[in-house]
């Protein structure tokens, strides 16, 4: 992966300029028609982003830009990005050990000196709350003429995390403002927010990637501490209104139930089992914190019998990674 | 020893290669072309260079044969009918190449394969077809053994062109190197996807942009529509034609003299730049009416080459080195604004005065020398490829890098191009490259070339080597190519190995 991404540095005075604009008589931005409209909403509405990847090969069709939000609602034993899992609480331990003196606090809350910082990532490893003090609050303009900026060389963006839909009216800004100049918007999901709630993100979405972590309730609370009933009416929703990106299972031996699995989603998918794609994912131990820190993948075998299971229950697109 | 002894007791030169170098040694003998004071004052500080092409030509430096028209009409002088089945036509093509010269001593250019192949597959399945291409292919790679060979294909999608891509992924080959033509909307995505896959396979095809080149030359007459084809390190030239000679401006070298940035554009670079046309002028004149190449060779009286469709390259190298010593360590060349603006002003002024200069024997050309971004060549040191930014440096995002690229590709006609590595796992998204294929191209960047970063095949100036060929000629071994000795003192002098991966 490419090294995070600075975020745009000219970001405040844009800020300026655009309060500026705000108090001009005449409101026009070559991004967006609806632009007092969207920005009205985008200047008062931020969220944490952790970074941006400009170009991924692997969240999604073509080359697309990643945007990985702070925050999770669950959390997975297996987690690659633990120190995306929660906000930074302010308690400071990361101040004392930054070796480039690039975070202090003040009135609880800590500050990140983006260029003092050398990205050597010891805040992270010493968080005692699995979070990070990198984090910026961006609003969805702001965050729209980063991604803006790399076309024509992408196709769209995704948005990931953390658990990006916890923000779903950032998003929806967001990615209208992404459609207005024709580029894609998927989202990376777990699935544990109820999207049938937010209709109006998934108008401007094309699609979700969605996690099915495990099927067995109990199974997928003592992988992930969340509710295995909201990823599955997810699951039907979303099939129902066409927009299944992928399906993903991450097989971690002796912890899912991928059989299980793979067998519930094609009872709730149907007849779109054939056209759905599935994703089996390894299990791999890089970056993985805790319990499963040293955890064996899975044996080619293994994943190989699963592949062939899927296909037997009539996937047609099963991917092995 | 003599020059002479020291070729012919090497031990690490084939035969073939010994004799090459005897040639080029015995050529050097010889003094015809006349050089000014101005020429030799910028020649002997380096700041000037005539590409050790040989001090008296008696041949174009590249030819670029019409193969289609010689596909149709066999060759008088080769004693050869028109071909009437593919196995004909393989032979017909192997023979030619043994007569076909360049400054390479060997041919540059094998043809628009898809094209030349693609009438004669009629009646042949797949199975019969592969084995006969990767026979033909391999047949190129140990008896050209030159990776500044080149073949192109597109920009529309053949049966021939598919079989090509899929019998080079099987070989594994450096020569020849392959150039898609590639234009959105008549490249289906489909084919480019194959070609993409077969990039990160074997390195091949690299990626013009045809949009912006099909119309730098117009076509020969009943020959092909588009009038140009690409060879060697990425030049683009005339089919049925090619290139005189290439000569260069060193900036890098130049920058060196220069008291300061206004010294080197409005002294320095008008000079030298006026120094090489005068140079070019007496090479191309001694090529064409002393040598007598064009009034003997059969590629002319049969039609393969005309003589008027031949133009003379104007390069230049080491852009990022002179910005470094003009403005100095913290204008970085390719992320400092005030470095690129400079870098533009030099281009846009060298690129005037070349276009004002009347060129003889020039008429595809509508009488002038064209521009090239020369990519070096050898252990050269302290010299970066035409425009490109240094190892090193390159900036963090891949598509600012590309859009740099785009900017400065602008200026040369005659060929300019870009090599990244990318990420093996980019294989499995090929589609993921062609968006940034057509990125680039739609901010019109005209060339770009990628191997997978793990690949033993690999870009050195934009010719490909194996990575274990160049290890055996740095242990003192003979090896087939010779193109493997200028790739391993290239790969170690320009830090190659480090090149920023991208996709990542």
């Amino acid at each position: 992966m490419s090294g995070r991404l600075s975020l745009h540095p000219r970001r405040t005075l844009r800020r300026q300029a655009f309060m500026r604009q705000l108090a001009s008589p005449r409101l026009e931005c070559p991004c967006s028609k609806n632009w007092v409209f969207n920005m009205s909403i985008a200047d008062s509405l931020t969220a944490p982003v952790n970074k941006i990847i400009p170009f991924s090969l692997v969240d999604g069709p073509g080359s697309r830009t990643s945007v990985f939000l702070q925050g999770c609602n669950i959390a997975c034993a297996y987690c690659h990005n633990p120190e995306t899992q929660n906000l930074c609480i302010g308690c400071g331990t990361c101040v004392e050990q930054c070796p480039a003196g690039a975070l202090t606090l003040s009135d609880g809350v800590v500050a990140w000196d983006k260029s003092a910082c050398v990205q050597c990532d010891t805040c992270i490893h010493v968080c005692p709350h699995k979070a990070s003090p990198k984090i910026e609050q961006l609003t969805p303009h702001e965050v729209f003429d980063i991604v803006h900026s790399y076309q024509p060389f992408i196709r769209g963006i995704t948005v990931s995390g953390g658990e990006c839909t916890l923000h779903p009216e950032w998003m929806r800004e967001l990615f209208a403002l992404c459609r207005e100049v024709g580029l894609g918007t998927l989202i990376d999901s777990n699935g544990c927010v109820p999207l049938w709630e937010h209709e109006d993100l998934l108008e401007v979405a094309d699609g979700v990637m969605l996690d099915v972590k495990a099927w067995n309730p109990a199974v997928f609370a003592r992988l992930t501490g969340g509710d295995a009933e909201t990823v599955k009416r997810n699951l039907a929703f979303l099939a129902e209104r066409d927009k299944i990106e992928e399906l993903r299972i991450v097989v971690v031996p002796g912890w899912n139930d991928p059989e299980q699995t793979i067998a519930g989603i094609a009872r709730v998918l149907g007849d779109k089992v054939a056209t759905t794609k599935l994703k089996l994912i390894r299990f791999r131990r890089f970056g993985v914190v805790g319990t499963l820190a040293d955890a064996a993948s899975p044996t080619d075998e293994r994943m190989a019998e699963l592949e062939k299971l899927a296909r037997d229950t009539g996937f047609s697109q099963v991917e092995l990674r | 020893m003599s020059e002479f002894m020291d070729i012919i007791t090497a031990s690490n030169l084939t035969y073939g290669q010994k004799l090459i170098h005897l040639a080029q040694a015995a050529e050097n003998c010889e003094h015809p072309i006349p050089t000014t004071p101005e020429f030799d004052w910028f020649f002997e500080r380096d700041a000037i260079c005539d590409m050790h092409e040989g001090n008296a030509p008696y041949r174009p430096r590249y030819i670029c044969c019409d193969m289609e028209r010689f596909a149709r009409q066999g060759s008088d002088f080769l004693r050869l009918d028109a071909p009437d089945n593919l196995d004909d036509l393989l032979m017909n093509l192997q023979i030619l190449y043994q007569n076909v010269p360049s400054v390479t001593g060997r041919p540059v250019y094998v043809g628009q394969l898809d094209r030349v192949f693609d009438p004669f597959l009629d009646g042949l399945s797949d199975e019969e077809i592969l084995p006969r291409f990767k026979r033909f292919l391999n047949y190129i790679d140990r008896t050209v053994a030159s990776g500044y060979c080149h073949a192109n294909l597109g920009p529309e999608d053949t049966r021939a062109g598919r079989l090509l891509l899929q019998a080079d992924a099987e070989v594994q080959n450096a020569v020849p190197n392959f150039t898609l033509k590639y234009e959105e909307g008549i490249t289906p995505d489909d084919f480019a996807r194959l070609a993409l896959k077969t990039s990160m396979a074997c390195a091949n095809p690299a990626y013009a942009n045809h949009r912006m080149h099909k119309h730098t030359y117009a076509a020969p007459v009943d020959g092909p529509a588009d009038g140009y084809t690409v060879v060697s390190c990425y030049n683009v030239l005339p089919v049925r034609g090619g290139a005189y000679c290439l000569d260069r401006v060193k900036l890098s070298q130049l920058a060196d003299l220069a008291t300061s940035p206004e010294h080197l554009l409005n002294e320095l670079l008008p000079n030298a730049t006026g120094a090489l046309l005068e140079y070019m002028d007496a090479r191309i004149k001694f090529l064409v009416e002393d040598s007598n190449f064009f009034q003997t060779s059969f590629l002319v009286r049969e039609g393969l080459i005309d003589r008027e469709r031949f133009v003379g390259m104007f390069g230049m190298i080491g852009m990022h080195e002179c910005i470094e010593k003009l403005l100095g360590p913290n204008h970085v060349y390719g992320t400092d604004p005030e470095a690129n603006d400079l870098a533009d002003q030099i281009m846009t002024k060298m690129t005037d005065q070349v276009q004002a200069w009347s060129a003889p024997y020039s008429e595809i050309a509508d009488g002038h020398y064209l521009m090239h971004a020369q990519a070096g060549f050898g252990d050269q040191t302290s010299s970066t490829p035409g425009v490109r930014i240094r190892v090193g440096s390159e900036p963090e995002v891949f598509f600012d890098h590309i859009r740099h690229c785009a900017r400065m590709h602008r200026f040369f006609k005659a060929g300019v191009s870009d090599i990244f590595p990318v990420e093996p796992t980019a294989a499995n998204n090929v589609d993921a490259l062609l968006d940034v294929v057509k990125g680039a191209f739609a901010i019109d960047d005209t060339y770009l070339s990628f191997y997978p970063s793990d690949s033993d095949l690999v870009r050195i100036t934009g010719f490909l080597v194996k990575r274990s060929e160049m290890e055996k000629f740095a242990r003192g071994e003979a090896v087939l190519a010779d193109t493997s000795h200028d790739g391993e003192g290239n790969w170690r002098a320009n830090n190659l190995a480090n090149r920023k991966v991208r996709l990542g």
